[in-house]
């Protein structure tokens, strides 16, 4: 993993540009962070969706078990659970700032840990399905989820669960920029993990997968042992966003907000895709386009969102499957150190 | 009793999901595509009948009305987006088709509001066992129509030109399309087929049961379900675990609650997955 002088210069760029833009941009915290959230369930989808070529609808499952964890976590280290979740939105209980701060800390390791265990033991029976039946098997998985948590009792059933309101700790920019800092931290954690992954042998393991799983496995790769891995890597990452978008909302609903297939489910694998399915930076900017587009555009279509939504699905998968990244790779292979050779290209265009 | 009351019942609402079953076995074994956006189809469907019945026509002519509505609205799909995702990967088509349901999830809701509806057919009631068993009649006329339609369809299949043209295009699209079958108008006839299939479960389920908005994907769920247990191409196949897939349901109602209900269904579907996967995997094969 060694970085060349660009990329030095891109890297620390985009850093400095991280840790100044609450302060360049006061009023739009709160989007910026839900952004970072976004790039990281965009970025760890590809994992396995764009990498491994097992397109998952059900990394929401661990989002939302992330979410309800960490704000589980959170209150029930100092208050009973139960009673709190009674209580609704009143506050009968107030965290003081030391106990939100370490409820939060252990919230937070205990959302990445536990959706990463849940992965791992799930993750050989689901992982043996292919192609579709894994992609419907997931969504199942996800609707099962929000279906099932929305009837227990103890973390809210159908009324949702308040998350500890942020303490006051004098200022009131102090809430926006705590959680901006911890998603951009974990967004940039996530980042350092999956160029990590993508430079090492793993990546090309994955990438057989994808493309031939049976060959990989008579080459003597223990594929379903990567498929885990791979996955519970994906499931670590959209645990911890989950925990801190648990946090940021303020409010967890289990078909609303926690395991919403409706809305995040789908975001994170179009986000991919429209950025450019396996490729480091085509989430990324996937993600980023598309938050802006959302964010830009939503409040013109007044209640359409849906139906824009709808669309925008079917126009990307239809026209636009290779993404962002895989419209730039045609228009400039030179710059993906692609040799294309010259009389190739003349004879493929006189072919067209 | 309970359990006499809840078998039966079971059965009569299977009968109805083997029919959404059947349309999407239609589809994706000729056109290889799997439809998400099916049990939209159907509450669209349904929404179709409780219309009539607002306007004060007998919702049950909806189950004529509503199929032929829908095969347009199948035609119109298929010509702007399915067409397109035909020959391309599964999970193009699975997306794209995701994104059709949430276009007709929210375009219901604006047009018809999300509020839970349903067409009274003053069918009444019929008492079994000395009214220990309650059976409404409007279900024990949805099954028979259902069943006429499945019937009916059948024949058609075996008989009609457009049936062999379908039949012949499912087992090998290539070859029939150098025998001169035009196969885009088979494609195109096929979800129409499907569509209008689904109009005619949608319009008994807006008599039977209640319709919403937000209620397809369960109906999507179920059908996929009851083709993979059945196989491609088994109509038996597609009955029998239609009808047990409904009184699992209503035993899952009755045991754990109706707060459950749809919860058990996608917990069912993903148990049913993992099963045929280690019992496959006994044979080093995977689901295909």
């Amino acid at each position: 993993m060694s970085l060349s002088k660009n990329n030095l210069i891109l890297y620390s760029g985009i850093l400095i540009f991280g840790i100044a833009a609450p302060f360049l941009f006061p009023a739009f915290k709160v989007q910026l962070s839900i952004l970072c959230v976004l790039i990281v369930l965009a970025t760890t989808w590809n994992i396995q969706g764009g990498e491994m070529g097992y397109n998952s609808f059900g990394n929401i499952l661990f989002y939302g078990l992330g979410m309800y964890l960490c704000a589980s976590v959170q209150v029930g280290m100092f208050f009973p659970l139960a009673e709190w979740t009674e209580s609704g939105g009143e506050k009968t209980f107030v965290h003081t700032p030391a106990q939100f701060f370490q409820g939060m800390a252990v919230g937070l390791i205990v959302a990445a840990v536990v959706p990463t265990i849940v992965a791992g033991l799930i993750g050989y029976s689901i992982l043996g399905l292919r192609g579709h039946y894994f992609a419907i098997c997931t969504l199942g998985l996800g609707v099962a989820a929000g279906e099932i948590s929305g009837g227990i009792e103890i973390i809210g059933a159908g009324q949702g669960f308040t998350t500890p309101p942020f303490p006051d700790v004098g200022s009131l920019d102090s809430r926006g920029e705590f959680f901006y800092f911890l998603s951009f931290f974990v967004l940039v954690l996530t980042f350092i993990a999956v160029r990590g992954i993508y430079s090492t042998r793993f990546k090309l393991i994955l990438n057989a997968i994808r493309d031939n799983e049976d060959k990989a496995e008579a080459m003597g790769i223990e594929t379903m042992k990567y498929k885990i891995v791979g996955w519970m890597i994906s499931a670590f990452f959209c645990g911890l966003a989950g925990g801190i978008m648990g946090g940021l909302v303020g409010y967890i609903d289990s078909t609303d907000v926690a395991f919403d297939g409706r809305e995040m489910g789908v975001f994170m694998v179009l986000m991919a895709i429209l950025g450019g399915k396996g490729t480091l930076w085509g989430p990324i900017i996937g993600a980023t386009v598309f938050h802006i587009f959302k964010e830009g555009f939503w409040t013109f279509f007044l209640g359409w969102q849906y139906v824009a939504l709808g669309v925008l699905i079917v126009v990307i998968v239809i026209y636009f499957p290779e993404g962002i990244m895989g419209w730039l790779r045609e228009k400039y292979p030179e710059r993906f150190g692609e040799v294309v050779d010259e009389r190739d290209r003349k004879a493929q265009v006189e072919l067209k | 009793m309970i359990s006499v009351q809840a078998c039966l019942d079971g059965i009569l609402l299977g009968i109805l999901f083997a029919l959404i079953a059947y349309g999407m076995a239609l589809q994706w074994g000729v056109m290889n595509i799997i439809n998400i956006a099916q049990g939209d189809l159907v509450i669209l469907g349904g929404y179709i009948a409780y219309f009539m019945y607002l306007y004060g026509i007998h919702p049950a002519w909806g189950v004529i009305v509503s199929p032929i509505i829908m095969f347009f609205v199948g035609i119109a799909i298929y010509k702007l987006v399915i067409n397109k995702v035909v020959d391309r990967d599964l999970f193009i088509s699975i997306l794209a088709t995701f994104g059709i349901s949430i276009l007709f999830m929210q375009l219901m809701n604006f047009a018809f509001g999300a509020d839970v509806v349903l067409a009274n057919s003053d069918y009444g009631t019929t008492m079994l066992f000395n009214s220990n068993v309650v059976l409404p009649n409007s279900k024990i006329f949805s099954a028979f129509i259902s069943i006429l339609f499945a019937i009916c369809l059948v024949i058609y299949m075996k008989k009609s030109k457009l049936g062999r043209a379908i039949r012949a295009t499912a087992q090998n699209a290539r070859a029939a399309k150098i025998l001169g079958v035009d196969t885009e108008k088979v494609y195109a006839a096929t979800f129409g087929i499907n569509a209008a299939l689904c109009g005619v479960a949608g319009a008994l389920i807006s008599i039977t049961f209640t319709i919403h908005p937000y209620m397809g994907l369960p109906y999507t769920i179920r059908s996929f379900m009851i083709v993979i247990v059945a196989g491609l191409g088994n109509l038996p196949g597609v009955a029998m675990s239609g009808m047990g897939l409904g009184v699992f349901e209503e035993f899952a109602d009755y045991i754990l609650g109706t707060e459950f209900r749809i919860g058990s269904v996608f917990l069912l579907l993903v148990l049913i997955l993992v099963y045929r996967r280690f019992k496959l995997s006994r044979k080093r094969e995977y689901l295909k």
